[in-house]
Formats: structure tokens, sequence, C-alpha cells
């Protein structure tokens, strides 16, 4: 059951897909008898199964759907409103079956809705008598297996094998046509009506409509042979076979392709011919079983586009416009797995053509363009890729505000903007920060997600371009591989080992050495000049972290360019080999994390070789991280000490996926709120939280506070104040020993440090409150430590803030929350060093902290202490000299503290000496 | 995790149940001094590793990538997920080829335990078991699910889910 249940599940959706399409088709070209008779067999077949797998709740909504499109063959008109009714069910239908996928039973539910509206709608102008001939011929149509028992045992064996293809004729016909009957006298009754309606077809029963009952029974016979006929003909010709088993079999022809070219290399070194000649047909015949398994994994591109036209007609109805959808190519064949992966976007980008790209009906009139707007969906082979374009004849992308914004979000400089081309210029619309509402209100269109999309087909190795003519449209053109099974790569050195780089993001090789063509640096940054233009250059040892003496590598050896989107950078390597089809193979789950990597690969030689992702190196060369981020990792220098104690950490994404993670002490409440309710003043985001205006600041550069939709925040407060910090996914709330290791010199940022074996930022809040409020600084406290440091900020918020400063500065840390406490402690803790104080307490402030301390016993009195004032006046100077404060540092002046607290040492220390 | 948690816990009730009488069997292997046991219905190959390449920016456990007869097999070390130095064989970054792996499936993935040597498999019943002591490194206790009282030496049972389970959380991450 298990089985026929899954199969029903796949055929049913297929089926309903076919129907979807189909009926649009049909709504716009209601005469034809093809179409609907196509649509009613599907919706009738799925109806049968259902009730052979006692499955009543599809059964009875497929039920009602055919009821009413049988109204559509007897001449009831398609009416914009019945065919909504019709694909509401299927979406209904395709509910059903999804949880029935889940849950492997029917949910419950009641579809009396549907249900009688359908029913309404099919006798608004039906006759009559209607219920009465369908609910019959729900039992019906599958249980052939019943059949096919019954007549053996009764007679005729013949009848199967009729050359006119009886088959699944007869069975429908006994049992639908003259349902009771066939029920009391099954057997021969078949015999006699098969023939006759395959023999007098369609014509015959479409001439007279007028005998509506049996008419419409003998019709829904006489319609479904042919349809069956051909189904069943089909059905001989192709079998249904697993996923995973093709996956195996690819996986194994791989093998065997590996196998047969480790052959061939020990054949090329010996002599011997004995085996040259099966050896050369091992070959061939490798060869032919590779392609004819690759050729089981390609599927039409059709299968990814079979949803679009109920797309495009729901769009239309819903935006008012009215929208032709064209598509050629449907056959054009690619591999599976790259079908899935651009399903989404292309449906995306479709979505986005009619919505943003075409002008509405009045305008389009207006512009003297037909009223009915189009949609052009091609495919096609071209080289080893295939190309899809999706081209709209609307009014074209708005260049002027793409510029505008280009500038005004800081991606480009006004000066780079005037001198760009129209299609650079269309390319921003790919960029992250262009996809949100400011973007799609101000340039009125085409930013909804178009990074995504970009990003999705960048993954598998594709190309997305763009051309646009103002009041013409806009074409995409898309360029992928056409599998992403085997992929021609080149194969180069980089240190001791060999890796693979896809071909498709290579331009050209160029040789480099300490002579003409070399490698110069700028602030260490290594380019290259290449035909009077400087290209970027990264060296994949130094990307992969191997190289020692990077400098040294990078004096002779190869650059790869290479282009992936508009970034061109080249990559340094030592030793070109030669290019290979290789057969990708996915990366253990446990390196999948690597950006690096695509995965890997066994060379005919049988080594293992990694495969580079251009699109991981590409976003490193972007962010320089082998000169800084790189270097910093492994700068051991720069780590700080461990912290003993473990702490909580709230992990969010904040910008281009990075994992960022704050103090969990020192967030009031995580909010999702409505983007909606966002309100900007000045410039600057805020939102009304809890009877308060709140500003939102967002955690990273790279994010962009969302236009719809919801948002996450994180929400910091003090006191009556409150800070949105925006982020784009909390993630996670993790509580680990905090290993911080100083980051390069960000304000925004403490350090990194690795949660849950993922490198993770850690932000400085103290960055972003002044962001907030600019006078967050006063009238706060915070406090610092030396190798052990006392804390003294009567704000916990402080204290937490600077507590991992600290803690990664080196320092042990004590905390407290004011002089009273600080007095009590210093008393009990001998071990203090420093003393890290806010000046300005409520209550005893940090200078009468220090006047007490300069009273007590000597160990105290002699102790530095570090002031830390919101402003630094000069009668705080001097009241800090008096009392031998050793230094004054103002808040949120991160470097400024560390800076004091390493000079007190180093006083501390010569003293000692 | 929480499958491998899980294996523990039922490691752990099947154990009960050996109490009955019933032995399990395990394959030894050693890394420096110590004798660890893997479930033998885990162990699918025990092969000599050679040609491994190593993949840069990996956690460290792992060493790097193999060809076991077509397959690409990651290859991890035990001492390493140990946290115990590299061995002097395999010092030189996990150049030289170390001595002997197992190999271990999860998940429908290969995995290749390096280890320094392959012994003996023994039929071992509940009388020798003993629960994991607390004192030993977290470490160890994470990883093992009981200790094996043998002539002269001890055997530690190693989860071979908890052993591959080590960078779910990277994973998830990418």
């Amino acid at each position: 059951m298990d089985d026929l249940l899954r199969e029903f599940l796949t055929e049913s959706g297929e089926h309903l897909d076919t129907v979807d399409a189909e009926l649009v088709r049909f709504e716009q070209d209601p005469n034809n008898e093809t179409i609907l008779r196509n649509i009613f067999r599907l919706v009738h077949t799925i109806k049968g199964t259902c009730g052979f797998l006692g499955l009543p709740r599809l059964e009875a909504l497929a039920h009602a759907a055919e009821t009413l499109m049988g109204r559509f063959r007897d001449g009831l008109p398609a009416t914009s409103a019945s065919v909504t009714l019709i694909l509401l069910t299927l979406d209904r239908l395709k509910e059903i079956l999804a949880d029935l996928e889940a849950t492997g039973t029917e949910p419950a539910g009641s579809d009396d809705d549907l249900i009688s509206a359908l029913e309404r709608m099919a006798e608004g102008s039906a006759e009559a008598s209607e219920p009465a001939a369908p609910p019959p011929r729900p039992e019906p149509v599958l249980p052939d297996p019943v059949i096919r028992e019954l007549k053996p045992g009764e007679v005729s064996l013949d009848d199967l094998e009729a050359a006119f293809l009886a088959a699944p004729g007869p069975e429908d016909v006994d049992f639908a046509a003259p349902p009771p009957v066939a029920a009391a006298a099954p057997a021969p009754k078949p015999a006699a009506p098969a023939p006759q309606v395959s023999a007098a077809p369609v014509e015959a029963v479409e001439a007279e409509p007028a005998r509506a009952e049996k008419a419409e029974g003998g019709g829904t016979e006489g319609e479904t042979t042919p349809g069956e006929t051909t189904a069943a003909a089909k059905g001989n010709q192709t079998i249904r076979v697993s996923v995973e088993t093709l996956e195996h079999l690819m996986t194994m022809v791989s093998e065997l392709v590996l196998t047969r070219n480790q052959l061939l290399e020990i054949a090329r070194r010996h002599e011997d011919s004995s085996y040259k000649v099966p050896l050369q047909r091992l070959s061939h015949v490798t060869a032919e079983l590779q392609d004819g398994v690759m050729k089981t994994r390609m599927q039409p591109i059709g299968n990814a586009w079979q949803k679009l036209p109920r797309v495009v007609r729901d769009l239309s109805a819903e935006l008012g416009k009215q929208i032709d959808l064209v598509m050629v190519g449907a056959e054009t064949e690619l591999d599976r797995q790259v079908l899935e992966v651009i399903k989404d976007p292309l449906t995306h980008m479709v979505r986005n053509s009619a919505d943003h790209g075409l002008e509405s009906t009045a305008e389009r009139v207006a512009a003297g363009k037909p009223a009915r707007g189009t949609i052009r969906l091609a495919a096609y082979h071209e080289g080893g890729t295939i190309t899809i374009e999706i081209a709209d004849d609307g009014k074209g992308l708005n260049l002027a505000a793409i510029r505008q914004k280009a500038v005004q979000r800081g991606i480009a400089a006004q000066a780079d903007v005037d001198r760009m081309t129209d299609a650079q210029v269309a390319k921003f619309i790919f960029d992250a920060g262009f996809s949100t509402a400011a973007a799609v209100t101000s340039v009125s269109g085409r930013g909804v997600g178009m990074d995504v999309v970009k990003t999705n087909i960048e993954t598998i190795g594709g190309l997305i371009d763009i051309a646009t003519t103002a009041g013409r449209g806009t074409t995409f053109t898309i360029k992928i591989p056409l599998t992403l099974a085997i992929v021609a790569a080149l194969i180069v050195r980089a240190g001791e080992h060999r890796f693979a780089l896809p071909q498709v993001a290579v331009l050209e090789l160029v040789r480099v050495d300490a002579g003409a063509q070399r490698v110069e640096r700028i602030n260490g940054a290594p380019v290259l000049r290449l035909r009077e233009r400087l290209l970027p250059i990264v060296s994949l040892t130094g990307l992969l972290g191997q190289s020692q003496a990077g400098s040294e590598t990078e004096q002779a050896g190869f650059v790869v360019v290479a282009q992936v989107g508009r970034e061109r950078f080249g990559i340094l390597v030592d030793e070109v080999f030669h290019t290979e089809e290789i057969v990708v193979k996915p990366m253990s789950v446990k390196l999948r994390h690597i950006p690096m990597f695509a995965g890997n690969t066994i060379l005919g030689d049988g080594a293992v070789v990694l495969i580079v992702d251009p699109n991981g190196v590409a976003r490193q060369v972007a962010q320089g991280v082998q000169g800084s981020g790189g270097h910093a990792e492994t700068d051991d220098d720069a780590a700080g000490e461990v912290v003993d104690n473990k702490t909580t950490l709230l992990v969010f994404k904040g910008g281009q996926g990075s994992f960022k993670a704050v103090p969990l002490s020192l967030v009031t409440r995580l909010e999702e709120i409505e983007c909606a309710k966002v309100e900007w003043l000045g410039g600057r985001a805020l939102i009304q939280y809890r009877g308060r205006l709140m500003p939102l600041v967002p955690a990273d550069s790279a994010i962009t506070i969302k236009s719809e939709g919801t948002q996450a925040l994180v929400v910091f407060s003090d006191g009556e104040r409150a800070m949105g910090l925006v982020v784009d996914e909390i993630v996670d709330i993790v509580e680990e020993r905090l290993d911080i290791e100083i980051a390069a010199d960000r304000s925004d940022l403490i350090g990194s440090a690795v949660l849950r074996g993922r490198a993770t930022d850690i932000i400085n809040i103290a960055h972003f409150l002044p962001l907030a409020y600019d006078d967050w600084a006063r009238g706060l406290k915070r406090p610092e430590q030396l190798s052990t440091i006392l804390l003294v900020d009567d704000s916990a918020f402080f204290r937490d803030m600077l507590t991992p400063v600290l803690k990664a500065a080196g320092y042990q840390v004590i905390t407290a929350a004011s002089a009273e406490a600080a007095l009590n402690t210093l008393q009990s803790e001998p071990k203090i060093e420093v003393v890290v104080t806010d000046l300005e307490m409520p209550g005893r402030s940090g200078f009468d902290l220090v006047a007490a301390m300069r009273r007590a016993e000597p160990r105290l009195a002699a102790l530095p202490v570090i002031g830390l004032t919101g402003t630094i006046g000069t009668d705080a100077v001097e009241r800090a000299r008096t009392l031998a404060i050793a230094d004054l540092v103002a808040k949120f002046d991160r470097a400024g503290l560390i800076a004091a607290l390493a000079e007190l040492g180093a006083e501390t220390v010569s003293k000692a000496a | 995790m929480q499958a491998a948690n899980a294996n523990a816990t039922g490691a752990r009730a099947s154990a009960n149940g050996v109490e009955t009488g019933a032995t399990n069997d395990f394959v030894t292997v050693f890394v420096g001094e110590t004798l660890f046991g893997l479930a033998i219905e885990r162990v699918h190959d025990v092969f000599v590793p050679s040609g491994v390449t190593p993949v840069p920016l990996a956690p460290a456990e792992i060493v790097g990538l193999l060809n076991l007869r077509g397959r690409v097999v990651t290859a991890m070390s035990l001492r390493r997920r140990l946290g115990l130095p590299d061995a002097e064989a395999e010092g030189e970054g996990g150049k030289a080829s170390p001595k002997m792996a197992i190999g271990l499936e999860q998940a429908g993935e290969t995995f290749a335990l390096v280890v320094d040597g392959v012994g003996e498999v023994l039929k071992l019943g509940a009388d020798s078991r003993e629960a994991v002591p607390i004192n030993l490194d977290p470490r160890f206790r994470n990883l093992a699910t009981c200790v094996h009282r043998l002539d002269g030496r001890l055997l530690v049972i190693l989860d071979v889910d908890a052993l591959l389970g080590f960078t779910a959380a990277g994973a998830k991450a990418a």
C-alpha cells in the first residue's frame, strides 16, 4: 500500500501541475477540445485512483471539479470565475496531497465550501440530473486489476490483445457508462461496449450532445480512450526509476571512468600491446555508458516552467494587467540537479517581469504599445551551456534612478556611475542593497530578491546578464552549465597540492615572473598589470592559509584570470597542468562550511583533489581577507587570554551571512517588528516602542532595514533609553567559554571568537550606542582592570560591555556596582592591581571612591586608578591629579582604555624591576 | 548531538540488556598506549590510508580526504579528536601516511578514523563492563560509552556517533 500510495502521490502531483497549466490554456482557448479532454481525463484519473485507494475527501473534490468540467464539455462557457474556482480546487487537492505525503493519511477537514460552489457553478447552466450521472463514476476507473481478474475468469482474453487497444477503454466503459449493469454482470458487458466505443469514437458522441446523460458517459469513454491509449503506449516505453537509483548508477559510472583512466595510464607506460585493443573497447563502452547515464538525469526545462502559466494568470488578475506568456524551447534538457536550483529563481523573475517590468494596460496603450504585455521565456543549448532568456516588452529599467540610488547607497561614487555603461548600471539591481523597499519604490522595480536570484545562479556556476532598453523592455539572460555532475576544470598546483578550478570561471592564464609580467604590491595587496588594467591578485596558497613565506611564492607562477559576476580577479598558482573533465563529488558535511571549496573529485591517477569554488574566492578577494583577516586569524600575538568562565551569548546573523554575537546579559529583549512600522526621521530609522521612539541601528553596514515583512531586532536599553539593533536573523543563544581574539581595528567589533564551531564576531555595543543617542555616554559609567582589574560602574550595562573587552585584552576582571561595593571588594581581594572606575556615579562618585582609597591602608592607597568620564574637563583633570588618578579615559574609548592599562602595566613592571 | 546522545543512551540500554549474558563484539584500536573499542557493526572497513589530500581551513580533527575504492572518504584523526598530540609518524602536517584507518559510516557518508593501530576483535560481556570514570578528561568522557576491564589493561568503548558528531554546529553554519 505504501508503494502504491507513493506512486499515486507522485503521479497525482504531476497530473495536477499539468492540469494547472492546461486550464490556463483552456481559458484562453475555450474551444479547444483536445485541451479540455486532456484536463478531464487527468482529473478523472485522480478521482478514480482516490476512490480505489479509499481517499474520500480527495475523491469528492475531484468529483465536483470533474462535474463542472463536464459542463464545459457540454458547452457551458468557461468563464474566468469558473476557471478560478477549479484552480482553487486544484490548490486544495494539492494541500491535501501534501498532507497525505507527510502523514500517510488524508487530513480531516471539510471541502463543502468548494464542493458546493463547484456544484452551484455546474448547475448554473446545467439542466439537471448531473449528480445522478457522476456519482457512479467514482468507483470505476482504476479497479483495473479487478477487471483483469474477472476477465480471465469469464472469457475473452482476446480483448486485451485486440489491436485497437481497447484495454483502457473497456474498463472505463463497463464501469462508467452503465455502472449498475457492470456491477451486476461484469464480464460479458465490457466485451460488448468496448469495441463500440473504440469503433465509433469521439466525433459521434460529440455530434449529439443532446443525449446529456448517456452521451456524457459515453463521451467520457470515447475521449478517455485515446488519451489513455497514448498514456498506456508511453507507459510501455518509460518506467519510473527512483532518483537514488540513478544517482547510484551515476556514481558507479564515475568510478568506472576513473578506473578506466587509471588503466589507460598504465597501458601508456607498458609496451605490451596485447590488451590495448580490449582496453580501447572498454574505453569506448565506458564513454557511451557515461553518456547514457548522464541522459537519464536530463529533464526538459519545461518541468521548471510548468507552474508559470498559472503564476502569470494569477498575477495578471491581481495586477489588472493583460499578460501573455510565451514559452520557447521547453523541451531543452538539462540536469535535474540544475533544474531544481533554477526553478525558484525563474519563477521569481517571471513574477518580477509581470509585476515591475510590464506597465499597466493604460500606460501601454498610452505609449502606443499593444495592450497585452508579453513575457517571453526561451531556452536553448549553446556549447556546453544552456541559455535561458526572460524578456518582457515593458518599460525597461529606470537607469537614471538606479544611478542615483547606487550613489545614494554608497555602492559607487558619482563619477564612477557617470562613466559606467548602461549595462553596468543595470547590474546594480543584483546588489543586495538594491533589493530593499526604498529601491523598489524609487527605482520602480526589479529590486526584490534579485540578489538572491543571482546568488542561486552563481552557486551552480551560472551567469546572469541583463539588457534593457527604455520603453522597449528588459531581457535577462542566464547561462548555466548543463550539468553539475561533470565539469571541465583546470588542474593547478598551489604549494604542495593540486586543486581543480572550474573552467567556466576562467578567462585566461598569464605567466608571471620577476621580469616583465610581475606581481606588484600596493600596501601588501598584490596586483597585476594586465593590458593596462590593474587586476587584483590572490594567491591560492595564501587564501588557503598554507603559505608560510607568502611573498616568495608570488615571484613566479601563473595567474588564472577569473571572473565571477562583475568581479574580475587573478588567482596566483604555482603551476598549471591541464584541463580535465572531472566528476564533482560533494564535500563531506563536516567540510561543507568551508566556502573555498565546491566539492572534490578523483583524478585519473586516483588522487583526491579539492575543487576550488570561484564564488568563494571572489568573496574573499572582495573582503581582502588574504591581507588582513586571514593573517589576523593566524596571528597568535593578537590572541587574547582565555577567559575562564562561560558567557552566555546571543548569536545572530548580521550582514552577508556572517555570525555575530553579543553578551546576552546586555540584551533587554528580542523583537520582531513589522517593517511597515519603521519611521524615518531626519534620515534615521525609528520605531514606536512601548510608547517611546526607539532608534534603529543596523548591526553591520551591510544590513539594510527591510521594507516589508518583519524585521528582527535586538533591543538594548539602559534606564529609559532603548536602542534597536537591526539584525538579519536571530540564530541562537549559546553558553561558551569566550576566547576572544582581537579583531582588525574596527570599532564596531570587540573581536572574534569561535562559538559552536563557527567564527563569530563579538560586537561592541559601545560602538552602536552613540549612533542611537549622541549623549549616551554621559551619566553612565564603566570600570576596568589590569592584571586583575576592579571595574567599578553603577551601570550593569557598561560593566557587561567592558568585561569582555578587558578580558579580551588579557585581564582578569572583578566588578563592583558602587563605590561602597568597590571598597569592600578591595578589602577582600588582595590580588586587585588596578582600579578602573567611572567617575560619575550616583551617590558616592568615582572621585569619592578614589579619595576613600587614598585614605585607606597603604596597599589600597597605592593602587593605580584609571578614571572613566563622559567629558574630560579641566576641573576633572585637576581633581584626578590631586587624587593620583593615573589616567582619565573617555567613555567608549576602548582603545584608549586598553592603552592606558598597558601603560600602567609597563610602569608596574619597571617599578618592580 | 541529540542523535549522538540518543545513541549513547541506546548503547547503554542495550548494554544493560547485556547483563543477561549476551556479549558484544568490539574492534579494538589503539592510540598511543590506550586501547579503544568500536562496536563491530559500525566498522565497515579496516585499511591502510594512503594518498591523503589535506583540506585547508578544515577543522583540526580532519586529516584530509582519501580515495577508498573510488569513494571519497573524509579522514579524521582519533588522536586529534581526543585532544592528543599527533604521533611522530604523522607529525609533519599529517603528510606522512598514518598507520591504520577504520571505515565508519554515518548518515550515508563514509569516514575514515585514523588510529595508530588496530588490534583483535574482542567478545565482551557485561561482567567486565564499567561506567566511564567521572574523572576522565571531558573529551574522553563525551566520546566514551563505557570501559571494559581486560587482563592487564582497560578498553574504552567509543560512541561512534559522538565521535563523528563533532562539526554538527559547523556544518549547520555552512
